[in-house]
């Protein structure tokens, strides 16, 4: 009876032992290479001369500077976002008109768009030859290598972030609850507040993470449109780039890790709300 | 637009919101590039983007773009499905750090990259005795676009992995496939029209990108100068004309391939029946 073949049915829906062990190491060592070994580069750079050198070239009146400029840009833009995200899923999700999906490619275009060709098209528009660039110099204000070019720089690449969060949530979970509390007597923020955003509060978290991860991180579109004017208009990436440039490796590369602590923290706090309210985000992100 | 009728409120004040953002912050912006371009005319365009160094620039973007994402669709795939269908231990931390490219900013990423594969680096000196170099070469851009372009690919094929019915696998190999004939004939065919997706997606991106691949480029001129540095160059000369002229192409790629992405997309509704 031992030389029948036990039948085993996982067997049949799997790569043998020996190929899914190999597949598995080379994949972990290409991981490995590709993105774990330049973030802890990054860390190990900035750690290069002890901590307190590290500490010591954050602690200069550029850094701060550099530092409060993204947390400003980053306090204004994501609430935004987050508002203009919301508006946009309300329209889209809730309601049926013509031309929907040309309205959705509108607003994924960033995506598919360029950061610096985001940028020039920022100075192109505001810039001193740009259409608005009279009126705004006219009226004494600056846009284009000032915090408002940056800030609008920053909206431009980050415009679909909470909005295609949204829009899947908000279209799966259809319009019948909102006309229930209109039909108990809801005044139309009153559904809005106590309705609807409780039902999409984790998608809108998760959108508004991602977003001030882009946020803070953008480099492209701000490196363009910033002028890169020391102490005023340098956020943190643009600093890391002057300082690389100046050859001060230490000072740079303690800002990235500034800056790569949060990327860590922002994957922490994803994938935290991935595994515990899966059923509250877009189907895609349910893994 | 006609709406139908529903009894919700707010579509006039969400619609206005979003068409007053988008136009500010994107249409406005965006026609204002085009706008730069229909005002230079046909024939300075064309001898902008007609000029050697231009011409090289674009190439290599979209060249580099295109190996670096044929190198993702591979290596996303093979990792997306490790994570689907093996278990082994940190398979979540790898998963989790999948997205490390969407959360770390690029500047931060081509710092880090340049660290390790410059001459001097951990990477690049132990190539360095193979006589191989990567930083300031060609190879170096590759390297950057795979980093960012990676977590497209993995992240489009993974959920279609996680859905494929086993009952489908089961019934090829009972009909007598070996599994590498079932993954040929049975898996591959249902992943193809997420791969492409995922492919377009990470070239997309590829192509303009600029902060995490300037650092480790090299930057010389007809060799390893991408299109969106020349953009960078340009303005800082103040050539407005030659700017809009390359970011107009650059433009006119990315529509290409968004044209691309949503084709494959109704492919795949029409292929697939559903999505």
């Amino acid at each position: 009876m031992s030389d029948i073949p036990l039948y085993r049915p996982a067997d049949v829906t799997t790569e043998a032992r020996p190929a899914r062990i190999v597949i598995t190491s080379v994949i972990l060592i290409l991981t490995a290479l590709l993105l774990l070994a330049p973030l802890a580069a990054v860390f190990a750079e900035a750690l290069r001369d002890g901590l307190g050198a590290s500490l010591a070239a954050l602690n200069t009146p550029d850094a701060w500077a550099a530092i409060r400029l993204t947390l400003l840009i980053s306090v204004i833009a994501v609430p935004l976002n987050a508002a203009i995200g919301l508006a946009a899923a309300w329209a889209i999700a809730k309601f049926d008109f013509r031309g929907k999906a040309i309205l959705i490619s509108l607003i994924d275009l960033p995506f598919s768009v360029s950061p610096v060709v985001a940028g020039l098209s920022l100075v192109l528009l505001f810039g001193s030859s740009g259409w608005f660039g009279a009126w705004l110099s006219a009226h004494d204000l600056r846009v284009v290598f000032a915090v408002p070019g940056i800030l609008l720089a920053t909206l431009f690449v980050t415009f679909p972030f909470v909005a295609r969060e949204l829009i899947p949530v908000m279209s799966e979970q259809g319009r019948s609850e909102e006309e229930a509390a209109l039909t108990l007597g809801a005044t139309g923020w009153y559904m809005f507040r106590t309705v609807t955003l409780p039902n999409v509060r984790w998608a809108l978290l998760y959108g508004v993470l991602l977003c001030n991860a882009r946020a803070m991180g953008e480099f492209g579109a701000v490196a363009v449109i910033s002028g890169k004017i020391r102490g005023q208009t340098t956020t943190m990436p643009i600093l890391i780039e002057m300082l690389y440039n100046e050859y001060l490796s230490v000072a740079a590369f303690s800002m990235a890790a500034l800056l790569a602590a949060l990327a860590l923290l922002t994957l922490l706090l994803k994938s935290l709300m991935e595994w515990r309210h899966a059923d509250l985000l877009a189907a895609t992100r349910r893994h | 637009m006609l709406r139908t009728t529903s009894p919700l409120p707010g579509f006039g004040l969400g619609m206005g919101i979003l068409l007053l953002a988008l136009s500010i912050v994107v249409l406005l912006p965006l026609g204002a590039l085009v706008g730069q371009g229909v005002a230079m005319g046909p024939a300075e365009l064309a001898q902008h983007l007609g000029s050697k160094r231009v011409a090289s620039a674009l190439t290599l973007s979209f060249r580099a773009a295109l190996i670096a994402s044929v190198f993702n669709l591979v290596f996303g795939l093979a990792l997306a499905w490790v994570l689907t269908r093996y278990r082994f231990p940190g398979r979540r931390i790898i998963d989790a750090a999948v997205d490390l490219p969407f959360a770390l900013p690029t500047a931060v990423a081509g710092i880090a990259l340049t660290a390790l594969y410059a001459p001097t680096g951990v990477f690049g000196s132990a190539l360095a005795h193979l006589g191989l170099q990567v930083a300031y070469t060609e190879v170096g851009i590759w390297l950057a676009l795979i980093f960012v372009g990676l977590p497209f690919v993995v992240r489009t094929v993974q959920p279609v992995i996680e859905e494929i019915d086993a009952e489908v696998e089961e019934a090829s190999a009972t009909l007598g496939a070996s599994r590498l004939r079932t993954l040929r004939r049975v898996v591959l065919p249902t992943l193809a029209p997420s791969l492409m997706t995922g492919f377009a997606l990470a070239l997309a991106r590829s192509v303009g990108e600029y902060g995490s691949v300037i650092f480790i480029a090299g930057n010389l001129p007809n060799q390893t100068e991408i299109a969106p540095l020349l953009i960078v160059i340009r303005l800082e000369e103040y050539d407005y004309n030659a700017a809009a002229a390359i970011g107009l192409a650059m433009l006119g790629i990315s529509f290409t391939m968004l044209f691309a992405i949503n084709a494959t997309q109704v492919w795949n509704r029409r292929r697939i029946g559903h999505v």
